[in-house]
């Protein structure tokens, strides 16, 4: 039964963050731009963020420093994402490139300020974060201590982010408008919406969100920053195409491919697991085959927005 | 002279000064960086970066040769698949498994004598070739874009071959692969005492090989048109009779032989490069993209960008005598991609403002002609 609490609570800490990050990714995409800067916008986030708590760590602890750090996150990500919805929606430039420029400016500018500020790449804080149990709910049996034992804010979060994005997506005038600009941003300016501002949001909060998920990444997992998300961003993306662009289907990827992690990481600890004998390295390849397949099986009927990619040209018919 | 003006006003001085526009931009922010950080050696230190290799004579040019071995071939391998209309982001992934297999053959296959290391050359070049395989068949037969298949082939290929590495070519101590045999090292024809004890050798003078092939297959052949047409519009070359199905897959394969040799050419130079087990991808694939952008995706411009990033990376490393952390040459090689990302729209006005010039001589022209037309 340890072992259960263990993986549920591990596969929680892996999964949160490519939930974040791969929505926000959706919210992109879904405008019509496409997003690989992510990883990079991540690491901004986390570097941004983890600071904040490293000079404010003195002052004060737990809760309200992790809310503080995690605003920090989200802004700063939202910021950075400005560079990314500049090159690709005014300037019409090649969103890949554009994301590739980003994903490298990012761990060289973290590398750079940590070694000039204190000497070394990693940053280390104390995490005051962890909620032991959280009171009433904690003491339910069973479910008590798979979700609200060892616990991090983040987690509640992030699920709060995946039911806001499902709402906002599905039920209001903006998801409408934002799908639409992803679709067909020439019938989405003949009724008047305004593609340029559209697509704005939607890197926007593409930034805010996998900002947020680079502090959300680095929180339980460890105890510093190194300049790098592992990755992160990329897997987020496989979530994404793997969550076919909807958020329902995305939370169930990035338990799948958050589980996946956990195995990876664990798997020589789990009696079941470690007679199988199977590489760890079997299992840390898992989500990235798993995508290829489903990329491949899902090709004819694929939901990819029909737009992202493509600069807007009022001009196009 | 005339011949001087007619390039001018032709479209790749356009593409060349918005190239040279990009550098200009991420040096200029590199200086002000720098300046901010500690203005009293930010001159100094700027200068080091210029000079790169030159800052250790004849030695150092020889190892910014060396150190842009790999990256001639990882841009040669991105702009290839420009050209054709892909964008292979997938180089890192090619690259190390590339290299893993050159190192492999090299460890284990010692009774090939002194044909080791061109047989693990040819390894790593064909392990390179199989890799981006897939991601063209799947743009070929399932559309799925290149990008997000080659992203999904580099993290497979890194956590591959750290499996493999553990398994069969373990140095345990170090955390590393085994290093090659000596026959499987590159010659080093006397390159490295030519240049004063670089780690210079005979892989340079392959990648030089490779430039004026690529050169060649996309200049003077009727496969390299064909490519070049896919690229530009696929529809209109399978109308012409083009097999554009074919033609991705080819261009897929080519450029990830060309990534894989850069592994090859990497991890055979037999001066103490080998596959780390991180799990961290390789970032000479990803130095693939500016150097292919800056070099227009023409081979020869592919050439001296690379050299010019291995110049600067060479600088960086000196630079750090100045009390400055190297990364900042990370910083600039970005700002490097995000305004060459730009250069569609500088070409643009480039060409607008050409365009109006000549408007402007013609319409003087005229008067000075009385108002007759010519």
């Amino acid at each position: 039964m340890n072992i259960l609490y263990f993986l549920v609570q591990q596969t929680m800490f892996f999964s949160i963050p490519l939930l974040v990050v791969a929505l926000g990714g959706m919210f992109s995409e879904r405008s019509g731009v496409v997003n690989i800067a992510l990883e990079g916008i991540m690491i901004i986030g986390a570097f941004t963020s983890v600071m904040t708590i490293r000079l404010l760590q003195d002052t004060m602890q737990g809760q309200g420093l992790l809310l503080i750090a995690l605003a920090v996150a989200s802004l700063s990500g939202m910021i950075y994402s400005l560079l990314h919805a500049y090159a690709s929606i005014n300037m019409k430039s090649d969103q890949v490139i554009s994301g590739t420029a980003l994903n490298m400016f990012a761990p060289a500018f973290a590398i750079f300020v940590a070694r000039i500020y204190q000497g070394t790449k990693d940053i280390q804080f104390t995490n005051t974060f962890r909620i032991k149990s959280v009171p009433l709910l904690g003491e339910i049996p069973i479910v008590g201590q798979l979700l609200f034992q060892n616990a991090y804010i983040t987690t509640y979060i992030g699920i709060a982010i995946l039911i806001i994005s499902s709402i906002v997506l599905y039920k209001t005038k903006f998801g409408l408008r934002l799908r639409a600009c992803g679709e067909n941003p020439q019938a989405a300016d003949s009724v008047g919406v305004n593609v340029y501002g559209m697509r704005y949001s939607g890197v926007l909060i593409s930034g805010a969100l996998a900002g947020l998920g680079g502090l959300i990444f680095v929180v339980p997992t460890s105890s510093g920053f190194g300049a790098t998300v592992s990755g992160y961003g990329f897997l987020a993306l496989a979530v994404m195409i793997f969550g076919q662009w909807k958020p329902n289907r995305i939370l169930f990827a990035a338990f799948f491919f958050g589980f996946m992690k956990t195995v990876s990481a664990a798997y020589s600890g789990i009696p079941f697991l470690r007679d199988l004998d199977i590489s760890g390295g079997v299992y840390k390849m898992m989500p990235y085959i798993i995508t290829l397949v489903v990329l491949a099986l899902s090709s004819k009927k694929s939901q990819s927005p029909r737009a992202a990619g493509t600069p807007y040209d009022v001009g196009k018919r | 002279m005339k011949k001087f003006k007619e390039w001018v006003a032709s479209s790749s001085f356009s593409s060349v000064s918005a190239s040279i526009g990009a550098i200009l931009v991420g040096l200029l922010l590199g200086l002000i960086i720098l300046i901010i950080t500690n203005p009293s050696q930010a001159f100094p230190a700027f200068f080091t970066i210029l000079s790169g290799g030159f800052t250790n004579g004849i030695k150092g040019l020889g190892n910014v040769l060396y150190y842009s071995t790999p990256l001639i071939l990882t841009g040669l391998s991105v702009g290839f698949a420009f050209k054709t209309g892909l964008f292979n982001i997938g180089a890192s992934g090619q690259m190390v498994v590339g290299g893993f297999v050159a190192i492999l053959i090299g460890v284990r296959c010692e009774f090939l004598g002194s044909s080791l290391w061109i047989v693990a050359l040819l390894g790593a070049i064909l392990a390179g070739a199989l890799w981006a395989l897939i991601p063209g068949i799947f743009k070929a037969l399932f559309n799925v874009h290149e990008v997000i298949s080659s992203i999904m082939m580099n993290y497979i290929g890194m956590y591959l071959v750290n499996m493999l590495i553990v398994k069969y070519i373990f140095d345990s101590i170090r955390n590393q692969s085994m290093i090659v045999a000596e026959s499987a090292v590159m010659p080093k024809l006397g390159l490295d005492t030519l240049t004063n004890g670089s780690s210079l050798n005979s892989g340079f003078l392959i990648a030089i090989l490779f430039v004026i092939v690529t050169y060649i297959i996309l200049n003077k052949t009727v496969f390299g048109y064909e490519l070049i047409a896919c690229g530009f519009n696929q529809e209109a070359s399978k109308y012409a009779g083009i097999k554009a199905k074919r033609n991705v897959v080819l261009a897929m394969v080519i450029a990830g032989a060309l990534a894989g040799a850069a592994g090859g050419l990497m991890y055979l130079a037999g001066s103490g490069q080998r596959i780390m087990v991180v799990d961290i991808l390789l970032s000479e694939g990803f130095m693939g993209i500016p150097i292919a952008l800056l070099g227009l995706s023409n081979p020869i411009g592919i050439f001296f960008s690379a050299i010019f990033i291995g110049h600067i990376k060479v600088g960086g490393f000196y630079m750090q005598l100045y009390d400055f952390v190297p990364d900042i040459i990370d910083i600039m090689i970005s700002v490097i991609i995000y305004f060459s990302a730009f250069a569609l729209m500088v070409k643009g006005v480039i060409g607008f403002l050409l365009k109006k010039q000549k408007r402007k001589k013609e319409k003087s022209q005229r008067q000075k002609n009385g108002g007759k037309v010519e």
